[in-house]
């Protein structure tokens, strides 16, 4: 293609775009809505993975073992444990230092009461798994090693946040399927309309000897940039309104603030902003690109 | 440059549209094209242009078979042609440059060729001094100069010609005819469908007279047949 053949192109396109200023505001305002939606919930859904994630983190499950067994037996067990492929890390909590955790929360200074360690056959691994929902499997095996008196786990919760994360993941696929569909349509639909308005001039430039690429073009330029900007939209009020938003969960849910960790804004934006572009200007060419074909026939 | 060879043409309803025609149009001939309306002339020129495809028969524009087209060799072929039609068919929300040059920007001509080409397009056609103008702002012999700038700017080897005159005034028809008649004789094969017994008869030229969808007459200098 000719260079100015290629800014002819363009140019039409913008100016098609403002030609039909309501047609080209509905499109624009469909993807906007659709990418802010995907945007926001995009947002909400990895802070929550994230925030689960954290949490998974902190569920350790506890082994104790049988009395009388010496610590090097015990570093052998930790050392197996350590080994199993869905284990994080394992640390191994001495008699002492159980001791000294124990009387620390709860005993404050009246623990210089005891000369003996009443926990003395507490020495204990905490074991913490990459993946909560393989506990079970690690318990199984760990129960099942000599030496180990019990194995103490908070199965609720790990359950819970493995099928809440599986939950979330599921949910969130559907409601973007739907999201791209919707906008997809849409588009389609306000494209048709502005076909249906230059029915005239596109058969006027089939006259002429106009390919059917030249005749395509514009369109899918016009919904290739309304795509873009639907795109740049809501990125830009989620940029601005992020923090804001964040700030203030914290401050009104001060208590779970341990609980509650975000990710930062620019964490969700090295992802969300090409995402964000390639959706807008996908739908804005595929909506476009399909609907021009389906209809420019003469 | 122009041949039918029993050429038919159905639409979906009714009786057909062309019977059986044949005819045989050479290169910088001028020809008219008369006869009552429903006779097939729109039809005659639509299968011309590739619009239609003929029920049966042969159709040879400029060595092209066009029932041999491949959809996507039909823009090409169409520039073998510039066509105007009784309703000029502008693009309203363009000057009379943008409409010109349209036609180049469509064959990709570069900027500075039609900068050099649509002014003296539109100085052939009388129209130099009114190029910023929109359509509306013009009257209906000044948009049919416009189409006809737009349909011989880039040089067609041939012009069809639909009711060009059909709603214009008799010094506007006129005008028009003449700006035909010159193209012609600088070299293009011109086919006009027209209801101007006046102008046919005045200009002498070949004229095909359909009735129901067959010739049923073909006259070099001829006239106006009324078939009633
Ligand atoms: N698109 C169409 N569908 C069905 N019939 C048509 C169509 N176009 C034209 N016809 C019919 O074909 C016949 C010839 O029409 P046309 O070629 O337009 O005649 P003319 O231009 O001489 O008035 C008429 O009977 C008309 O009703
Ligand atoms: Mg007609």
């Amino acid at each position: 293609m000719r260079i100015s053949t290629f800014f002819y192109t363009l140019k039409q396109g913008i100016v098609n775009i403002f030609r039909n200023k309501w047609y080209s505001l509905a499109s624009l305002a469909t993807i906007t809505t659709c990418l802010l939606m995907f945007g926001v919930f995009y947002s909400v859904v990895m802070n929550f993975q994230y925030i689960l994630k954290s949490a998974q983190e902190g569920v350790a499950v506890k082994v104790f073992f049988e009395d009388g067994i010496s610590e090097d037996q015990i570093l052998k067990i930790g050392d197996t444990i350590l080994n199993r492929e869905e284990v994080l890390k394992a640390e191994y909590v001495s008699a002492t230092e159980a001791w000294e955790e124990f009387s620390e929360d709860y005993l404050g200074e009246y623990a210089d009461g005891y000369t003996d360690n009443p926990l003395k056959d507490c020495a204990n691994y905490k074991v913490y798994l990459k993946d909560v929902s393989k506990q079970q499997d690690l318990v199984a095996f760990v129960e099942s090693i000599e030496g180990v008196r019990e194995v103490v786990q908070s199965a609720l919760t790990a359950n819970m946040l493995s099928g809440v994360n599986k939950l979330v993941g599921y949910v969130s696929i559907g409601i973007i399927l739907i999201l791209l569909a919707v906008s997809t349509f849409l588009i389609s639909n306000t494209v048709t309309i502005g076909i249906s308005v230059r029915k005239e001039e596109i058969s006027i430039m089939k006259y002429i000897g106009a390919t059917d690429f030249f005749v395509r073009s514009p369109f899918v330029i016009e919904g290739i940039i309304i795509g873009a900007v639907g795109a740049a939209i809501p990125l830009g009020v989620m940029y601005v309104l992020y923090n804001k938003i964040i700030g203030f969960v914290i401050e009104k849910f001060n208590i779970l603030s341990q609980l509650l960790k975000f990710l930062t804004v620019e964490q969700i934006f090295t992802t969300l902003i090409p995402v964000s572009l390639i959706l807008g200007i996908g739908i804005g060419f595929i909506g476009s690109f399909i609907t021009v074909r389906k209809h420019i026939r003469v | 440059m122009i041949t039918l060879e029993n050429v038919s043409k159905s639409y979906s309803t009714g009786a057909p549209a062309l019977n059986n025609v044949s005819i045989q149009i050479d290169e910088g001939e001028f020809v008219f094209v008369v006869g009552d309306s429903g006779s097939g002339k729109s039809t005659f020129i639509r299968l011309l242009l590739r619009e239609l495809l003929p029920t049966s028969g042969r159709i040879v524009v400029n060595g092209n078979d066009v029932a041999r087209l491949k959809r996507r060799q039909i823009p090409k072929f169409r520039r073998n042609m510039g066509v105007v039609f009784q309703d000029f068919r502008l693009l309203k929300d363009r000057n009379v440059y943008e409409n010109v040059a349209f036609a180049q920007r469509v064959i990709q001509v570069s900027n500075k060729e039609i900068k050099k080409n649509v002014p003296s397009m539109l100085s052939i056609v009388g129209l130099a001094g009114k190029y910023k103008a929109k359509p509306r702002q013009l009257s209906g012999g000044e948009q049919q100069r416009v189409a006809l700038a737009r349909a011989l700017v880039n040089n067609p080897p041939i012009l069809l010609a639909d009711e060009p005159t059909g709603n214009l005034d008799p010094k506007n028809s006129w005008e028009i005819m003449k700006l035909l008649e010159e193209i012609n004789e600088k070299g293009t094969t011109v086919v006009v469908v027209t209801h101007n017994r006046e102008i046919v008869n005045a200009m002498k030229k070949r004229v095909v007279t359909m009735n129901k969808g067959v010739i049923v007459s073909d006259e070099k200098e001829g006239f106006y047949i009324d078939e009633n």
